[in-house]
């Protein structure tokens, strides 16, 4: 008896780990109705795929860029990211007391997150894939129509970002089993480079087709959802190249 | 003995200038960093990072489309136009496809016949499936496809040094250049 209890107790802190640093989380896919109103589809579908549990990590990132030490701060071309690339960490493959292994890896940007999922043989995930996995609370697959659940996530939205990052994994996993979509940081997405929206959002709708040929800006199914709405805003502000002090990313395949 | 001599010689006189410009390191800012392999519009093999060496102006495009991308092939025209001829030959014009699936350079090679491009200035460029987004993300291009095969993409014409740096960009196209552009083009091609 109590031999099963040493080596329960001994497994535990291995479950536990092996949760928070995640591997990956198979998603069904379907159809799913996207909060951006496309033009030539009502809903978008989506194939299965599998998604990272977690986000990847500054110990994730320093194993790459010590792999592959043309993305290291400093080797990595301006062209493919910013100098802000990877500020926080204390060297090009030294971490320090600002970046703690076990952070969501941040200060990378779309170039730099590509390449670590291309080198897991793997990809970043689409902004369709990536909404479908984030609609989801823990218990209900699609909880976007729940406005607590969209104040819970405001919430987090309006909390300054001073205050020093979590690890990954801490949150309950969502319906899904992904943790950390929302209330940790903003993630990059694949397709981040399709969102095209019109500054002016007295445009929403009409077909600028000058501007952006062949079907003007992309416009809001669902504009009560802010959340949405910040993320996308986000996303289409930024280069390629650029880096933010919390945008990360996550990869799928 | 002699003749070998000559020949070495001959040799280093003709390698060593090119390999002058080979040997530079390219600059951390050059979009040619992104050294993508391409087909052109005769169907030759060639990468984004041959372009290098001479100013250009560069746009993505897609042949099938009907709104602004004939509208990017005046712009290039009409800048062109606005050239001595000696400013005109300093100056290539690259042109990659954001639809290799459909731009076969059969496809590019109509375009460049119908609109009579010259091609030892002009080049349109198919790139492969998985270098569309990092090229459109180098060069500042959004485009979104479309179910039926369309691109919903921005359009811009962009300035590149000989090295690759971005130098300028205009959204304004069409037959009459953007004037500052114009001079930003000017001004490259009488660098150096």
């Amino acid at each position: 008896m109590r031999r099963t209890l040493a080596l329960s107790l001994l497994l535990l802190p291995v479950l536990a780990l092996a949760a928070s640093t995640g591997g990956w989380v198979r998603l069904p896919g379907g159809n799913f109705r996207s909060a951006l109103k496309y033009e030539d589809r009502n809903q978008v579908r989506i194939a299965p795929f599998q998604l990272m549990e977690t986000a990847v990590t500054n110990a994730d990132f320093l194993a790459f860029v010590k792999r592959h030490p043309k993305w290291q701060r400093g080797k990595a071309p301006v062209v493919f990211a910013e100098d802000r690339y990877l500020q926080h960490w204390a060297g090009p493959t030294t971490l320090g007391a600002q970046a703690q292994p076990n952070q969501p890896v941040v200060n990378v940007s779309w170039f730099a997150a590509d390449a670590y999922c291309r080198a897991q043989g793997a990809r970043l995930p689409d902004w369709n894939e990536w909404e479908y996995a984030a609609a989801a609370d823990e218990t209900r697959l699609d909880a976007r129509k729940d406005p607590v659940w969209r104040e819970r996530i405001l919430g987090w939205y309006a909390r300054p970002s001073r205050s020093a990052l979590p690890r990954v994994g801490l949150q309950a996993a969502n319906a899904h089993g992904v943790r950390d979509l929302h209330g940790l940081v903003w993630e990059w997405t694949g397709d981040a480079g399709s969102l095209l929206v019109d500054v002016d959002n007295r445009k929403q709708g009409d077909a600028d087709k000058a501007k952006f040929c062949g079907a003007g800006a992309l416009s809001m199914n669902d504009r009560d959802n802010y959340a949405v709405l910040m993320r996308v805003a986000m996303l289409s502000s930024l280069e390629a190249n650029d880096v933010t002090a919390n945008l990360g990313f996550r990869c799928a395949k | 003995m002699k003749r070998l001599l000559a020949s070495i010689a001959l040799c280093l006189a003709v390698w060593l200038p090119a390999a002058g410009l080979a040997q530079q390191p390219l600059p951390r800012d050059s979009v040619y960093q992104l050294d993508a392999p391409m087909t052109d519009q005769s169907g030759r093999a060639t990468t984004l990072a041959a372009r290098r060496g001479r100013v250009q102006l560069v746009s993505m495009f897609y042949t099938s489309c009907r709104y602004i991308c004939p509208l990017i092939i005046d712009s290039g025209i009409a800048i062109e136009k606005k050239l001595s001829p000696a400013e005109r030959q300093r100056l290539g014009i690259t042109l990659i496809s954001m639809d290799p699936k459909r731009d076969d350079p059969a496809a590019l090679s109509r375009v460049a016949t119908r609109r009579k491009l010259d091609l030892q200035r002009w080049a349109l460029l198919r790139p492969r499936a998985q270098d569309v987004r990092p090229l459109a993300g180098v060069l500042g291009i959004r485009y979104r496809e479309l179910a039926d095969g369309e691109f919903n993409h921005t359009s811009a014409l962009i300035l590149l040094d000989a090295q690759g740096r971005i130098l300028a960009r205009t959204e304004q196209l069409g037959t009459v250049p953007d004037p500052a552009f114009l001079a930003a083009v000017r001004k490259a091609l009488a660098a150096k």
